[in-house]
């Protein structure tokens, strides 16, 4: 069961222009047989305060994460999870959220582990949405279970670790954080909690595209055209790299490796979500502080 | 200085833990529609406010200590951060008028004895300590006392 694309000459320049809708076409296909509507968001409250008609919610923090261990749900738990919100594993998923969808593209990115094949975004996300007056309600629709089958999760193709990471160092890798963030700067600020990690900076050679960049004011993604200037003329990618993105625990970074991935078409591009808070705590892993890939020494 | 939870704070806190799972979600969200909007002296003044880093939507905090050191809290968070609305309300109605003292004994662990970690997560949970951190930290600021030896 396939539901058809939005054929929007606004993405045809994409690499995979399939991967996206707009407000008009998802409006116009609310009630189509085999699309379900995913919300994610940061603030695990905002659904409730009114959604797209129909749309469920997932939450990354409480539903996708293990509870105990820092990882994922496994396969049976994802497909208990999938069931439970009668979710079948040939239903086209569109991820819509807040933040010109930071969540719903880490969502994506978590669903894409477990490999479900029809998932998209709808460019703009929550906040254009709303600003377009396209219809929200607080009411949940209840959805019959559904038998998502268990499905092992790849952390091979899509994912980082630590150790892939460090392996990579010399390979093209996006720092996706604030230029603070980047340089090493915001560890300094005395007398304020600090969260996450134990050391500021950035892992060397890789280069500074924050994520924000890729987006316009109203959420939606660049022309392709401003996203080639952006990462390949700017930060030096060249088609074919194998890529990694990086930022403090990984949901920004999905944000990068969605447009990396489907609108600039590159295949090879892995999510290191371990990110900052993990390898800025990690002993004798090499940091460099500054505005340089390599850092102050350039 | 002996640490305990002011006592407005400690019914909130009681209220939630009267409530199980979602319904601890829907209290929170009350939380977050009651927060009031900033009086017009900070409205118009935004950069008399402190922005709270620790939370990743823009949530901004000001706290007032009067002659008789009694306490004020004002914050503001977008309607879009819910979350971050309701940890505010929570602390602006639970440490308000309260003395000095009492806002300085809170325990700054109190956000996690909610009952709200496992519902919404330890890192969202992590921005409320924020908040708290920051208030108490303009209290000793604003009433001159002296932060306690680490």
């Amino acid at each position: 069961m396939t539901v058809t694309f939005d054929n929007s000459e606004h993405f045809a320049a994409y690499a995979h222009p399939e991967s996206l809708v707009t407000g008009a076409w998802l409006e116009a296909n609310l009630s189509t047989p085999g699309l379900v509507v995913i919300e994610s968001d940061e603030d695990v409250l905002l659904y409730e305060t009114g959604h797209i008609p129909g749309a469920v919610k997932v939450d990354w923090h409480t539903e996708l994460n293990d509870a105990i261990v820092r990882d994922y749900l496994d396969g049976e738990a994802f497909a208990r999870l999938m069931s439970a919100k009668g979710i079948s594993r040939d239903d086209t998923l569109v991820f819509y959220g807040d933040k010109s969808n930071w969540w719903a593209t880490y969502a994506l990115w978590v669903f894409k582990l477990f490999g479900h094949a029809d998932v998209r975004i709808l460019d703009g996300g929550r906040d254009k949405w709303i600003a377009d007056g396209r219809p929200v309600t607080t009411d949940v629709t209840p959805r019959a279970e559904s038998q998502y089958p268990a499905v092992e999760r790849d952390d091979s193709t899509l994912r980082a670790f630590l150790a892939d990471t460090r392996a990579h160092i010399g390979k093209p890798m996006i720092d996706v954080r604030s230029p603070e963030e980047y340089s090493g700067e915001r560890t300094h600020m005395p007398s304020y909690p600090e969260e996450g990690a134990l050391r500021g900076g950035h892992i060397p050679g890789a280069a500074n595209v924050p994520w924000a960049r890729a987006v316009n004011e109203d959420g939606t993604f660049k022309s392709r055209d401003q996203l080639e200037d952006l990462y390949l003329r700017d930060a030096g990618l060249t088609p074919g790299d194998d890529i990694i993105a990086y930022c403090r625990i990984g949901e920004r970074s999905s944000h990068s490796w969605f447009v990396l991935t489907y609108l600039l078409g590159f295949d090879g591009v892995r999510n290191y979500d371990g990110s900052w808070t993990e390898w800025g705590s990690a002993v004798r892993v090499p940091i460099v502080k500054g505005v340089t890939p390599t850092g102050n020494a350039a | 200085m002996t640490e305990s939870v002011p006592p407005v704070l400690s019914d909130i806190r009681e209220g939630f833990h009267e409530l199980s799972g979602n319904d601890r979600l829907t209290f929170l969200l009350e939380f977050a529609n009651e927060l009031p909007d900033l009086p017009a002296r900070y409205a118009d003044h935004p950069e008399l406010l402190e922005r709270v880093e620790e939370c990743q939507s823009p949530v901004f905090i000001f706290v007032e200590v009067d002659a008789d050191a009694r306490v004020q809290v004002f914050a503001t968070a977008p309607r879009e951060a819910p979350t971050t609305r309701g940890f505010a309300s929570i602390l602006v109605q639970g440490l308000s008028s309260c003395s000095v003292e009492e806002v300085l004994s809170t325990p700054d662990d109190f956000p996690s004895t909610l009952g709200l970690t496992e519902l919404i997560s330890p890192l969202r949970v992590r921005g409320m300590s924020g908040m708290l951190a920051r208030i108490k930290r303009q209290v000793r600021e604003r009433a001159l006392v002296v932060p306690p030896s680490e």
